[in-house]
């Protein structure tokens, strides 16, 4: 089995602090999954360093089938993937199935707000009685932290976390490291296929926003400090997580003119205002005017920095309108990158047999690929 | 019904007089002889002690029989079967059941629905109406039909001024009330204990301060009344520090702690395993390192189960969604001599003097029978029947436990009618083998009667 194999078998690790009692704790917590069952991608610690590697090339062959002018391969031919959107979502729920799609895979979509959900039936039920139709992967997006460990749980299928609540969304962290690697290999004028994760060693990020309440940055802080990367984190101080002492970054800031000079990507997150601002900030219009990236703010990043955010974007809140069109913006790219890294992930988890490598089962499709797909 | 006569034979008493190897005779309902190799009356039942200790059956100060409004969840029958096989005689009934115990009509219910089940059932009354934190419930009322504990538990009282003047009605009529501590600004929306685990998961949390700061208001309430207050499920390092302060100025101050908060911390939550999800919530090891501390140094007054029964449909669901609580009442005697003493490999690894955290059995047994039946004004002196000693003439209350006895603990083979114990699957040491109430065995051999 490989490394990523081994690491994406549902068993669900952190490992916050030195706690000894949490170690110990967690060592007799039952497993979310059998090692020899469904597998799974919980989160971006299922990965690892290797893990995240491997995905990112895989990745690579699939963003260039979606440049095919058929871009499709039968890679996941008769396979069933549910999306279960239990939240509201467009555009992951989107790529998620388009990747599917791309892979011949079939898709059924589960919409919460038109369901049985609604008439009073139990998430368990809910999942219990699609599982008894036959699929093999659940694609759960919810509003509360856990909920797709839950699924994994319930049923012996491969679940993928496509958001649970303020926990993670590993799938957003694992496009933009995608993204970041493929621009900094553009711009050093390299082949993207022949670098690795170098690029990420040293690299300095800023993460600007609501980071108590995000998903987005919970999985980006583990990818890129897996992958070596200086991360910053920089909020107003109701925003920031508690114990943030315990995150792998390299510092904090409530100043974000300070931090900009020394910023490789500046990473921005949206500002939930739907949340309740009054609460945590007194004004869209303060927080705007202390941590938005507007042009000036732009202009005084690093040489070559890049500006990065998971969309869908507040524009005049923490992005200034005309930042978005500057050539040191990737936000499109992250989003084409979406549904290719979607593909990868769906053939790793689904399309490649336990006792053979992504690599493998990759060449292992490319006669079909030269066929067009067929 | 008569009651038979019953012969414990071969264990070693312990109680508040102290440890000493006698067989014990009951009849009619009360102790009749204590002594080295008692002859066996005809007719009586013999029930084999040999290797346990024999005490004061346990009284649990704070347990959630769910009747009247939630009997799906337990009822008071099931409830005292479970407590039965936990080695307790005597259970105080929470008042958060549906309609509340804030009223004499309520309250006669549920002792009628007690009386002739396998433990003794009492019951606390709400201090507010409705539990709502506004109105005084007509405490003398309740007080009328032997109530002397109150407590809108499930809630804090969070009305500074509401919260004085039930303090004051309370001293004028000699009864104590409890406090659920909890801050509702702080607290809100919470699943579990705000640190680096609840951080990392994704989960609201709520801080040790949630609880802190209510109990650091009750105290100094408490100082401004001259009234008695004793304090519900304590959990944090900074509430038992409050708690042993306001005993040394000498204030009427008590305070219970769970088996579970003494043996588990929120890394238990890794999983997003609801069955670990409670109020107030596992916290870190540093909390129950002090926790067992205040144990032994006598900060804690007692031990108690706050047994919370849930359905499954309102357990297995995700982590922001479900129920809080767990059993308690069928395990809480071997959780918490693992906790507590040399017995048993401890599940948590407590930081600090390891040592200073350890009790011998009969002291651990003492939290969970006599001291606690001192909080629920059931103690012999206080004119209820609970707690001993053992001795002739006193009642036939007692819990014959192996201290050495593994089992498996398998929720499908409980007594309560729910299954969310955080125990399950788990290996623990210390079993109850025989339980009298009243004088009748209603277990024996492990095994319920009734």
């Amino acid at each position: 089995m490989t490394a990523h194999q081994e690491a994406l078998t549902g068993e669900h690790r952190g490992e916050p602090g030195t706690d000894t009692a949490s170690a110990a704790a967690s060592a007799t917590t039952p497993a979310t999954a059998r090692a020899d069952g469904a597998r799974h991608l919980l989160s971006v610690s299922d990965l690892g360093a290797e893990g995240i590697e491997e995905v990112l090339r895989v990745s690579d062959a699939f963003v260039e089938v979606s440049k095919r002018v058929i871009p499709k391969v039968p890679a996941l031919r008769g396979k069933t993937v549910v999306t279960l959107f239990v939240e509201e979502s467009t555009r992951t729920k989107l790529s998620f199935e388009t990747a599917a799609k791309r892979l011949s895979a079939d898709v059924l979509s589960f919409n919460a707000t038109s369901s049985s959900l609604k008439k009073g039936e139990s998430l368990r039920d809910t999942v219990e009685t699609i599982a008894a139709m036959g699929v093999d992967a659940f694609v759960v997006r919810h509003s509360a932290a856990g909920a797709p460990a839950a699924v994994a749980r319930w049923v012996d299928t491969c679940v993928l976390n496509a958001g649970d609540g303020w926990h993670e969304h590993p799938t957003q962290a694992l496009l933009d490291c995608c993204t970041i690697r493929q621009v900094l290999a553009e711009r050093d004028g390299r082949m993207v296929a022949e670098t690795g994760v170098e690029c990420f060693k040293g690299l300095r990020v800023a993460i600007v926003g609501d980071i108590r309440h995000s998903r987005v940055a919970r999985s980006n802080v583990l990818a890129f400090s897996a992958l070596g990367a200086q991360v910053t984190l920089v909020a107003p101080g109701t925003l920031l997580p508690p114990a943030v002492e315990a995150w792998p970054v390299a510092g904090v800031s409530h100043d974000l003119d300070e931090v900009l000079p020394e910023t490789d990507v500046c990473y921005l997150l949206r500002l939930q205002a739907e949340r309740g601002v009054g609460g945590f900030l007194p004004s869209v219009r303060e927080y705007a005017a202390a941590y938005g990236l507007n042009a000036r703010r732009a202009a005084a990043l690093a040489d070559g920095a890049l500006v990065m955010h998971p969309g869908p974007m507040n524009r005049g809140v923490e992005i200034a309108d005309e930042v978005p069109d500057l050539p040191l913006s990737v936000i499109l790219r992250q989003v084409a990158n979406g549904v290719a890294v979607r593909m990868a992930v769906l053939f790793m988890l689904l399309g490649t047999p336990r006792d053979e490598s992504p690599a493998g089962a990759l060449a292992g499709l490319e006669d079909a690929w030269e066929t067009g797909g067929g | 019904m008569s009651v038979p006569t019953v012969l414990v034979r071969g264990g070693t008493v312990i109680d508040e007089r102290g440890q000493r190897r006698v067989d014990v005779l009951c009849s009619d309902g009360t102790v009749s002889a204590v002594g080295e190799s008692l002859e066996v009356p005809s007719g009586a039942t013999v029930l084999d002690a040999g290797g346990c200790f024999v005490a004061p059956g346990l009284v649990d100060v704070h347990a959630h029989l769910r009747e009247p409004g939630n009997e799906d969840a337990e009822c008071i029958d099931s409830g005292a079967r479970a407590a039965a096989l936990g080695g307790f005689t005597a259970v105080v009934a929470m008042p958060n059941t549906d309609p509340p115990l804030d009223n004499a009509a309520v309250a006669s219910e549920v002792l009628a629905l007690g009386a002739g089940v396998t433990c003794k059932i009492a019951v606390a009354g709400a201090i507010t109406v409705g539990r709502a934190g506004e109105r005084l419930a007509p405490m003398g009322e309740l007080a009328d039909l032997g109530v002397r504990l109150f407590t809108d538990d499930g809630a804090g009282v969070q009305d500074s001024g509401v919260m004085r003047r039930a303090l004051e009605y309370a001293r004028g009529l000699g009864v104590t009330l409890a406090e659920h501590c909890q801050d509702d600004g702080l607290s809100h929306g919470a699943a579990m204990h705000e640190g680096e685990w609840s951080s990392r998961l994704g989960v609201p949390g709520s801080p040790a301060e949630a609880e802190e700061l209510m109990v650091a208001r009750d105290i100094a309430l408490v100082r401004l009344t001259r009234g008695r207050l004793h304090l519900l499920h304590l959990s944090s390092a900074g509430s038992v520090a409050l708690l042993a302060a306001a005993k040394a100025e000498g204030l009427a101050v008590t305070g219970e702690v769970t088996p579970h908060h003494l043996a588990l911390t929120d890394a238990e939550l890794s999983g997003y395993d609801t069955v670990f999800k409670v109020y107030p919530p596992l916290r870190t090891a540093t909390d129950v390192g002090a926790l067992r501390k205040a144990c032994v140094t006598g900060t804690i007054d007692a031990i108690a189960t706050d047994h919370a029964p849930h359905r499954p449909e309102a357990k297995d669901v995700p982590l922001a969604d479900a129920a809080s609580g767990m059993l308690g009442l069928e395990t809480a005697l071997a959780v918490v001599l693992g906790a507590l003493t040399d017995g048993d490999e401890p599940l948590v690894h407590a930081t600090g003097d390891e040592q200073a955290s350890r009790l011998c059995a009969r002291d651990v047994v003492g939290l969970l029978s006599w001291r606690s039946a001192r909080i629920a004004h059931m103690a012999l002196d206080q004119g209820g029947d609970q707690g001993g000693p053992i001795a002739p003439g006193n009642p036939a209350n007692l819990c014959v436990f192996d201290p050495t006895e593994s089992w498996l603990v398998d929720p499908l083979r409980m007594a309560s009618r729910s299954r969310n114990t955080p125990w399950a699957g788990r290996k623990l040491t210390g079993r109850v083998r025989h339980t009298i109430c009243a004088g009748e065995p209603v277990v024996i051999g492990s095994e319920a009667q009734r």
